[in-house]
């Protein structure tokens, strides 16, 4: 059995959780700069910068560029995290990404900050609704939507660990530290059973998350069995988990992304070619208007209501089939 | 007046050059066998490129191919993805790869794509192929190599149609700011691009002093004549500035129908075609 129960009431930033991970690992690897589109301050690697001015590589406002030398520094033997603003990283890079990084199986770690709508009234320029669906076409490069400080952590050790380009999603918008037993691993490319359930699957990751837990207690007062699985990797999938959603009959994703080709997208490409059931996918479904994160999210039933909303909606379309 | 026979050094550097000319023969005459028989390829650039290659493999490079990630190795990457055939070409009588894998051009499965890809081909050292991407990874591997002291040197070569691609200016843009002098961009400069001259189309000139205004060290030299190169290649004394050598080129260089002519960008020659370069490159 996983964990169960509710969250804790204090809010993380998880970038705080990313800067301190990732100054642990390098400390232990001499090989790790960080690489930046004068983003240190947004992305709180001041810390990092002064212990190690030499491994803090600062292209300036050029995000190709940023790219193309993490790829060199990898030639050259680094381990290099590109940590930049994720809608800027990732749609102006995405050639680089694609060719210098993913097709070169460089080991690179890009890692996207304040993604989703973390950038609110800033607008959709800003916003990073599209980065799952850029770059979940990208062979061999793993993605890694952390859910709170703790996976967060963990998913900057895993991706130091690992010899290959992975995508990082780092959220500045305020979660919670879910609750885990003492023994949780994180594993690239493994989903995390939340909480158990039998009606329905919500798979979330991200700062949905926590939202997906409140929306399985508010459908557990209506006498709804819902199972909560964190779906953190996006690449590479954990199909076992989506095949064990799909038994079910029954799936809702959640994510801080557009409904189109994201977490949604890739539980929805799995299930139609497995056992093909309701897979309501909540997001963003264009581009939004002004407004500020909560109001956005409450828009868009990025909510434990609107998923729970969903969750009924995908059982009542089960019955009729 | 010094003369080569009595100058050891003179000797030595008439030798080196006699075989980057022979290696480049070479290399010409693999890159049009091989576009032949692919039916496909960019031979235009292949001839335009093939006396900088032999010159940097032949004349400049510390490498091994017995071990091509070693990592104090010094790197070439070939911007100019598209004139793989003279890169393979050179690969293989450098000795990274057998010769007889050059046969095997873009046919299916071949480990020689149409683009060069680094996984697949020893001393291949970046995937390019999309147009300004390989100078912002030489300055990636040039900051590495400034970070551990490094003894290494890292050579990168355009097109100069390339130069239009914008992301190449981000990186000549921070390789002056950070002073990279284990840096050297060779600008392949034989005026035509795919589909017309460069000058027609969106002209880079004035290139030199474009290169100096970002902080760079430019030296023009011919980018037929091995010597010149090897000269043009050899850091000044005490520049601390990354180096710019614009190497004055004919595309299609060496067989005279291609020669200056925006056709053989792509372009396959008929059987005739290929013997008479054959021909023509037999008496370079």
């Amino acid at each position: 059995m996983s964990a169960e129960g509710t969250a804790s009431p204090r809010l993380f930033d998880c970038r705080d959780a990313f800067a301190g991970a990732l100054e642990a690992v390098a400390e232990q690897d001499e090989r790790i700069v960080i690489v930046v589109n004068d983003s240190i301050g947004s992305s709180k690697l001041s810390g990092f910068r002064k212990r190690w001015p030499e491994r803090t590589i600062n292209v300036g406002i050029a995000e190709q560029n940023m790219v193309g030398v993490s790829s060199g520094l990898a030639n050259g033997g680094k381990i290099p995290f590109v940590s930049a603003a994720s809608c800027f990283l990732t749609g102006r890079a995405l050639e680089q990404i694609k060719a210098d990084v993913a097709y070169s199986k460089a080991n690179v770690k890009l890692v996207g900050q304040s993604p989703g709508i973390g950038y609110g009234e800033l607008g959709p320029t800003h916003h990073s609704i599209e980065d799952f669906a850029w770059l979940r076409v990208l062979p061999g490069l793993a993605i890694v939507s952390p859910a709170d400080p703790w996976e967060t952590a963990e998913a900057v050790k895993a991706a130091a660990r690992l010899d290959g380009p992975v995508f990082l999603r780092v959220s500045r918008f305020g979660v919670p530290q879910l609750p885990r037993r003492p023994d949780a691993k994180f594993s690239i490319g493994k989903a995390e059973t939340l909480r158990e359930g039998g009606d329905v699957a919500i798979i979330a990751n991200g700062v949905m998350v926590a939202r997906a837990l409140a929306a399985a207690d508010a459908l557990a007062e209506k006498g709804v069995d819902a199972r909560v699985v964190n779906m953190a990797s996006i690449a590479p999938l954990d199909v076992e988990a989506i095949r064990a959603a799909a038994d079910l009959g029954a799936i809702v994703t959640v994510e801080e992304h557009s409904t189109r080709g994201g977490l949604g997208g890739a539980v929805a490409e799995f299930v139609a070619g497995y056992r093909p059931c309701p897979v309501r996918i909540v997001g963003f479904p264009e581009f939004m208007p002004t407004g500020g994160i909560e109001f956005l999210f409450e828009t868009y039933g990025l909510t434990a209501v609107g998923i729970a909303r969903a969750a009924e909606e995908a059982i009542a379309l089960r019955h009729k089939r | 007046m010094t003369t080569l026979a009595s100058n050891p050094a003179s000797l030595e550097r008439a030798a080196i050059v006699a075989k980057i000319r022979d290696k480049a023969r070479a290399i010409r005459m693999h890159a049009l066998n091989m576009v032949y028989a692919a039916r496909l390829g960019h031979p235009g650039g292949d001839l335009s490129v093939a006396d900088i290659l032999a010159t940097l493999y032949f004349g400049v490079l510390r490498l091994d191919p017995k071990a091509p990630r070693d990592p104090g190795r010094d790197r070439l990457i070939l911007s100019k993805g598209h004139a793989s055939g003279a890169l393979y070409a050179t690969l293989a009588e450098a000795g990274f790869i057998p010769l007889d894998w050059l046969s095997t051009y873009m046919k299916p499965k071949s480990l020689l794509n149409g683009h060069p890809n680094r996984n697949y081909v020893p001393g291949v050292e970046a995937n390019t192929g999309p147009l300004g991407h390989g100078l912002p990874i030489a300055v990636g591997v040039a900051i590495a190599g400034q970070i551990d002291h490094a003894g290494y040197r890292v050579f990168v070569v355009t097109g100069d149609g390339e130069l239009q691609e914008g992301s190449n200016w981000e990186a000549v843009m921070i390789a002056g700011h950070r002073k990279l002098t284990n840096l050297a961009l060779i600008i392949d400069r034989n005026t035509l691009q795919q589909g017309a001259r460069v000058a027609e189309t969106n002209d880079v000139e004035p290139l030199g002093d474009k290169f100096r205004a970002f902080g760079w060290e430019v030296i023009d030299a011919d980018g037929h004549d091995p010597s010149a190169l090897i000269d043009a290649l050899a850091r000044p004394d005490g520049c601390a500035k990354p180096l710019c050598v614009i190497a004055h080129t004919t595309k299609g260089k060496g067989v005279s129908y291609m020669e200056d002519q925006v056709g053989w960008h792509h372009g396959v020659p008929t059987k005739v075609q290929l013997d008479q370069a054959m021909k023509e490159l037999s008496l370079t």
